[in-house]
C-alpha cells in the first residue's frame, strides 16, 4: 500500500461487510425475497430489503443527493437497480450470501433502449441545475437562406459510456452515539455530509465525512449515491462500523454514466465560408422520472462556440429504464463537441476550406449567445501554435491522399472549450514557530494535485520553502469548499488559501512591528516581505520562531473564504484549445491507430506545470477512449448492461497512446479568479474525439457519424 | 464466489483420482478460473491445483517439440526453438492478454478457457452453456463479439483463446493421462466439440482426463507460419478475428497450406477449403484472396457480426502475404 489512504483502506475495530444485490430484471415489482438460505450462512447479521429498510426522510432529489433506489419501495426502474444489502462479518461472507438470495419478481414492459421511445421526449425540469435553458435561439429561427448556401444536416450519437474510475465507490459508514461518521471516495465531502444529513433526518454537524483521497472520479463520485447512504443505513442497523465496497460489475448500475445522445446538426454557410445558420439539436437519454433526471447538456458548447446571425440550440430526454446518468469529463461540451466539430469538418470540406480557416472565419470575438465579451480568449494562438507544431501545412486536404507504406494516414482537428467555474471556497492556514505551515481546507484530491498546489501557493505567500507546508483536506470538518467537479478546484480554493496565507503574514507584519524592537516602530507593513522563512524589511530581517519567541505565541491562523467578484457575471468565461490529430488507417482490416497528438490550450495560468500536464495528456488519452473503445453495451431485450466489466469495457490501454505534445499558449484570464487560471481537467477531452474522426475522414474518406469509431464501420 | 477446497497433489494418478468427482475441477494458472469462481459461473465445491505436478517442461527432441501442460504461455512464448520453429505459436501467444497475464496462464489452461460470451459470463443472463437448456439470449441480443462457424441455435460463443488457433493449424496432438493411469494421444483437431443442442459439453477430455503434454511434431509446416490478430484495440483484448497461417513452398509453389481463425467459430477453426485452395498455386495476392473468398462458406451470421466474414477473409490474406513476401 502506497502512502495514499483511500476510502476503503480504513481499518475500523469489529468492522462488517455489506454487499449489494441487484435486480436481473429492468422494470416491475418486487413480489418477495426468499432469504432462508442466505440468512442460514455463516456469519450474517441482516440482510435489509425494502421490507425491513430504515424509512429515510427528505426523498426529494437535489444536488450531489441521489434518492433512488434506496430500498423505500418494491418498485424495479431498471436492470442492476440495488434490491437488498447483505451485511456479515466478512467481505467473503457476505458475497457468499449475497449470491444466495432469490427475488420474485413481477416483469412488466421496459423502455431499454433510447430507440423504443425516441419519439415521446419530454423537455428537462431542471437542466444544468437552472443554469441555463434547454433551449436557445438568437436571431431567426429559420432564416431565408440566399441560393448557393451551402448546407450539412447529419445526426451524430454518442453512446452510454462509464467513467470506470481504478478506485471503485467505496464506503466506511459508522454509527456511534448520534454522530455518523463515513469515509467515502467522493469529489464532494460537503455534499455528502449535506445528503447524508438530510436522508437520516440528522443534523450536518452530526454526520462527518472523510474522504483523503480519491482514486479517480470523473464525475462518477460527484453524487452521493445510494451505496454511500445504504452504508449508512447498515451501520445504523447493526451497531458496528460497515464497509461497503461496490464491485467493479455494480459500478455499471451504482453511480451514474454518460447518457446516449443523438445529435442533429444543421450549418448553413455562404461559399466564401461564413456561417449563415448553426443549429444543434440534442436528444439523449434519462431514467425513469421516479429515478430522477439528468440532462447531458450537448450543445451549450454550440452556443457560443463560433458566430453566426441564427444560432439555435434545444434539449429534450428520452426516459429509458436505465439508472441515472450524471456528469462524465466534459459533460456536455464532449459529446457535443463530437457533433459540432464534426459538422464544422463536413462543411469546410464541403466549402473546400481548410478547417483550421473556416474555424477562423467564424471566430467568435463575442460570445454570440450570452452577448457578453469573453473574459479572456486566446483560442487562435492555440490554432497558431498547435498547427505549427503538428506540421498542419503539409496536410494534403483531399480524403485518402495520404500514405505510409500501405497504411492510410489522415490528419485532422477540431476546436475545445470549457466553461470556467468558480464557486465560494474557504481554507484556513496555520504557522507554527519552527516556520512550518499547515493548510486546512474542506476540498478534496481527486487525483489531481490538489495537496501540492495548494501547499505551493501557501508556501509561495508565506517565503517558505515548499517542504516546510503541508496541507490537510478531505474531512468535513475542515473550512467548507465546494464539490471538485466542473474544472474548479483551483480556481475556487487556491484564492481562499492565498488569502488565508495572506492573512497569517499580515498578522507576523503587525507582530514584527510591535515587537521588533525600536527601528521595526514606524515601519509600514506594505514594505516588510516574508522570505526565507523570516520578515524582511528596512529595519532586517526577523526569523519567524524568534518573532513568535518575542510575542510569546506558539500558532498563527487565519481562515479566509473566497468567492466570485460580483462582475464576473459581465462576461463569458471559458477555456478553449484546438487538437490535432494523425491517425494511421489500415485500409484492408479498418484498423484506426492514432500516431501523433498536439494539443494546444488557453487554460489561463499554470500554477504547477507537471500535474497541468498530467491532466493535459490524460484528458486526450480520456478522448482518445471516448472516440475509439469506450462503449457501455445493452441487451436491447433485458435492458441489462452486457460488458459490465473493464475486459469488455474497452479504454485506452498504453499500446494505443502515442507521444503526446501539450502546448499551453500564454494567457492569464484576469477576470474569472484572482489567479487568472481557467481549469483543466475537462478540457483536454473536448475536442478529442471529433478531432479522431476528422482524422479517420481525411484518411479514409469515410465520415464516422457514431462513436465508438469501429473496424465495422471502415471495412468498406 | 462460493466456498470451495483446494488441494495440491504431488502425483499424476492422485490428481486424475481426485478429479473423477463432478464437483471437482482442476484448477492450472488460474486466470481465468478466478473469474468464472468470482463471478459464480462455476461453483466447484472442490479444486485441485495441478501446481506441483511437474508437467512445466518444454522439451525438444528429434524435431518434436514436447510443450508441458503446465508450462506458462510467457516461457513458451519465448523459448528458441518455438520461435525458430513455430512461430505462429509464439505470435499467437504474445498477442494474448497481458505479461501478467502470460506469466501465470499456461498451455492446458488456455486450451480450455471458457468463452468470453458476455451472456455467459453474466448470471443475470440464461445461457445454455452454463445452465443448460435456460436459453440463449446473444442470438437475439448483444452477438458483435460472437462466432459466426460451428454454432447452433442454442449457442454462438466464440472460443476465446489464441493459442489452440495455431496449434490446430499446426496439426498439435494431445497427451492425456487418465484417471486408470494410461496415457493417450488425441489430435487437437478431434479435442473440441461443436454446441449442437449440447454446448455445455465443450472437448472430449473426459472427466478425471489431465492434459499433460501439447506434442508438435511437423517442423516442415511450422518454418513458414504466423498470427494475426484484430481486435479493438491494440493489446489486452479479445480477438475479432484472428488466424494462424502456414505455408510449405517448393520450387515457388505452394506445397502445403494451412489456415486456421480464431474470434469467429464456436471452437478454433481450422478452414480445409481455403487450404486446398491454395495448394499448388505460386503465391500471390489474386491467389490469396481467390483461396479466403472460401471462408464465409457455411457461416451464419447475425446484424452485429456479419462483418467477421469479410474481415476474416482480409485478415487471412493479410497474414499469408506476411508470410509469402
Amino acid at each position: 500500500m502506497g502512502g495514499a489512504k483511500y476510502a476503503a483502506e480504513f481499518e475500523l475495530p469489529d468492522m462488517a461487510h455489506a454487499v449489494l444485490v441487484q435486480s436481473t430484471i429492468a422494470a416491475g415489482k418486487i413480489l418477495g425475497f426468499d432469504l432462508i438460505a442466505a440468512k442460514a450462512m455463516p456469519g450474517v447479521l441482516v440482510i435489509i430489503t425494502p421490507d425491513n429498510a430504515e424509512k429515510l426522510h427528505n426523498l426529494k432529489p437535489a444536488q450531489q443527493k441521489v434518492t433512488y433506489p434506496l430500498l423505500q419501495n418494491a418498485d424495479i426502474k431498471f436492470n442492476g437497480q440495488h434490491v437488498a444489502v447483505v451485511v456479515a462479518d466478512t467481505f467473503e461472507r457476505a458475497t457468499a450470501a449475497a449470491a444466495a438470495v432469490r427475488v420474485h419478481y413481477r416483469a412488466t414492459k421496459a423502455v431499454t433502449t433510447m430507440d423504443q421511445a425516441f419519439s415521446e421526449s419530454v423537455t428537462p425540469k431542471n437542466f444544468s441545475n437552472g443554469r441555463a435553458k434547454p433551449d436557445s435561439q438568437i436571431g431567426e429561427t429559420s432564416p431565408i437562406l440566399p441560393s448557393g448556401t451551402l448546407r450539412v444536416e447529419q445526426i451524430y450519437t454518442t453512446p452510454i459510456e462509464h467513467h470506470n474510475p481504478m478506485e471503485p465507490h467505496a464506503t466506511i459508514a459508522h454509527w456511534s452515539g448520534e454522530q455518523l461518521t463515513v469515509w467515502t471516495a467522493t469529489q464532494g465531502i460537503s455534499g455528502a455530509q449535506k445528503a447524508l444529513s438530510s436522508l437520516f433526518g440528522l443534523k450536518p454537524q452530526n454526520v462527518t465525512v472523510i474522504c483523503p483521497y480519491v482514486g479517480g472520479g470523473f464525475g462518477s463520485k460527484g453524487n452521493t449515491w445510494p451505496p454511500a447512504v445504504l452504508a449508512a443505513m447498515a451501520t445504523r442497523q447493526v451497531n458496528r462500523p460497515v464497509k461497503l465496497v461496490v464491485t467493479r460489475e455494480q459500478m455499471f448500475t451504482s453511480n451514474g454514466y454518460r447518457p446516449r445522445t443523438v445529435q442533429r446538426i444543421k450549418l448553413a454557410a455562404n461559399p466564401d465560408g461564413r456561417l449563415l445558420s448553426v443549429r444543434h439539436d440534442v436528444k439523449t437519454q434519462t431514467s425513469m422520472p421516479e429515478v430522477g433526471e439528468f440532462a447531458e447538456p450537448s450543445a451549450l458548447i454550440t452556443r457560443m462556440l463560433y458566430s453566426a446571425p441564427s444560432i439555435g440550440t434545444s434539449h429534450r430526454l428520452v426516459q429509458v429504464n436505465h439508472g441515472l446518468p450524471t456528469y462524465m469529463r466534459g459533460p456536455g461540451e464532449s459529446s457535443g463537441a463530437f457533433a459540432i466539430e464534426s459538422a464544422m469538418d463536413e462543411m469546410a470540406a464541403a466549402l473546400k476550406i481548410d478547417p483550421i480557416d473556416f474555424r477562423l472565419r467564424n471566430y467568435a470575438e463575442r460570445d454570440p449567445t450570452a452577448d457578453l465579451p469573453f473574459a479572456s480568449k486566446a483560442l487562435r494562438e492555440c490554432y497558431a501554435q498547435g498547427a505549427a507544431a503538428f506540421g498542419w501545412e503539409k496536410r494534403n486536404p483531399a480524403p485518402r491522399s495520404m500514405r505510409d507504406g500501405h497504411m492510410l494516414v489522415g490528419m485532422g482537428m477540431a476546436t475545445s472549450s470549457y466553461p470556467t467555474n468558480r464557486m465560494p471556497a474557504s481554507a484556513s492556514v496555520h504557522l507554527t514557530a519552527d516556520g512550518s505551515a499547515l493548510v486546512r481546507s474542506g476540498t478534496q484530491d481527486i487525483g489531481t494535485g490538489t495537496y501540492t498546489t495548494l501547499a505551493q501557493v501557501a508556501a509561495d505567500e508565506l517565503g517558505l520553502p515548499l517542504g516546510k507546508v503541508r496541507t490537510q483536506l478531505g474531512d468535513s470538518r475542515l473550512p467548507p469548499a465546494p464539490v471538485s467537479g466542473g474544472s474548479m478546484t483551483s480556481a475556487s480554493v487556491v484564492p481562499a488559501v492565498q488569502a488565508a496565507a495572506q492573512g497569517v503574514k499580515a498578522q507576523l507584519f503587525a507582530l514584527a512591528i510591535s515587537h521588533g524592537g525600536f527601528q521595526w516602530q514606524s515601519v509600514s507593513p506594505d514594505v516588510l516581505t516574508l522570505i526565507d522563512s523570516a520578515v524582511d524589511g528596512p529595519a532586517g530581517r526577523i526569523g519567524i520562531g524568534q518573532l513568535f519567541t518575542l510575542a510569546k505565541i506558539k500558532q498563527l491562523n487565519a481562515t479566509a473564504g473566497a468567492q466570485p467578484a460580483p462582475d464576473a457575471n459581465d462576461y463569458s468565461k471559458h477555456a478553449f484549445g484546438a487538437q490535432f490529430v494523425e491517425v494511421r488507417v489500415d485500409p484492408d482490416l479498418g484498423i484506426v491507430r492514432v500516431s501523433r497528438w498536439v494539443g494546444a490550450f488557453d487554460c489561463g495560468r499554470v500554477l504547477n506545470a507537471k500535474t497541468a500536464r498530467s491532466q493535459l495528456i490524460g484528458g486526450i488519452i480520456y478522448g482518445m477512449g471516448m472516440a475509439l473503445f469506450e462503449e457501455t453495451r445493452i441487451d436491447r431485450n433485458t435492458g441489462r448492461i452486457t460488458n459490465a466489466n473493464i475486459s469488455d469495457y474497452l479504454v485506452a490501454v498504453n499500446a494505443d497512446v502515442p507521444e503526446i505534445e501539450t502546448i499551453i499558449v500564454d494567457s492569464i484570464d484576469p477576470i474569472s479568479n484572482p489567479l487568472g487560471t481557467k481549469g483543466i481537467g475537462e478540457l483536454p477531452m473536448v475536442g478529442a474525439a471529433p478531432a479522431i474522426a476528422n482524422a479517420v475522414y481525411h484518411a479514409t474518406g469515410t465520415r464516422i457519424r457514431d462513436l465508438p469509431i469501429r473496424i465495422e464501420q471502415l471495412l468498406a | 464466489m462460493q466456498n470451495f477446497s483446494i488441494t495440491s497433489p504431488s502425483n499424476l494418478p492422485a490428481a486424475a483420482a481426485a478429479g473423477q468427482n463432478s464437483d471437482t475441477a482442476f484448477i492450472a494458472g488460474g486466470t481465468d478460473m478466478m473469474q468464472l469462481l468470482k463471478n459464480n459461473v462455476i461453483t466447484p465445491s472442490k479444486l485441485i491445483d495441478l501446481e506441483k505436478l511437474s508437467l512445466s517442461e518444454i522439451k525438444s527432441e528429434n524435431g518434436v517439440l514436447r510443450l508441458g501442460a503446465m508450462a506458462t504461455m510467457a516461457d513458451v512464448a519465448a523459448h528458441p526453438v518455438v520461435r525458430q520453429n513455430w512461430p505462429a505459436i509464439s505470435r499467437a501467444l504474445l498477442l494474448s492478454a497481458s505479461p501478467q497475464v502470460r506469466n501465470m496462464g499456461t498451455m492446458g489452461g488456455n486450451l480450455l478457457q471458457r468463452t468470453r460470451c458476455l451472456y455467459f459470463r453474466d448470471t443475470g443472463f440464461a445461457c445454455n452453456k452454463r445452465a443448460p437448456g435456460s436459453g440463449c439470449p446473444a442470438i437475439p441480443g448483444d452477438s458483435r463479439d460472437l462466432a459466426i462457424l460451428g454454432t447452433s441455435p442454442h449457442c454462438i460463443a466464440t472460443h476465446p483463446s489464441d493459442l489452440p488457433v495455431a496449434l490446430m493449424a499446426l496439426d498439435a496432438e494431445l497427451e492425456l493421462l487418465t484417471p486408470e493411469g494410461t496415457t493417450r494421444r488425441m489430435s487437437l483437431s478431434k479435442f473440441y466439440r461443436l454446441p449442437g443442442t449440447t454446448p455445455h459439453i465443450e472437448s472430449n477430455l473426459e472427466a478425471g482426463q489431465i492434459i499433460t503434454a501439447v506434442i508438435l511434431a511437423d517442423q516442415a509446416i511450422g518454418r513458414l507460419s504466423t498470427y494475426l490478430k484484430v481486435r479493438d484495440r491494440t493489446s489486452f483484448a479479445f480477438a475479432l478475428v484472428s488466424a494462424a497461417v502456414a505455408l510449405d513452398i517448393e520450387d515457388g509453389l505452394i506445397k502445403n497450406a494451412r489456415v486456421a481463425l480464431g474470434g469467429v467459430g464456436t471452437m478454433p477453426w481450422r478452414v480445409h477449403q481455403v487450404e486446398l485452395a491454395l495448394c499448388g498455386q505460386k503465391p500471390s495476392d489474386r491467389v490469396f484472396e481467390l483461396a479466403t473468398l472460401r471462408i464465409g462458406e457455411g457461416a451464419q451470421t447475425t446484424e452485429m457480426n456479419a462483418f467477421k466474414v469479410k474481415l476474416a477473409q482480409r485478415t487471412v490474406v493479410r497474414a499469408l502475404q506476411a508470410i509469402s513476401a
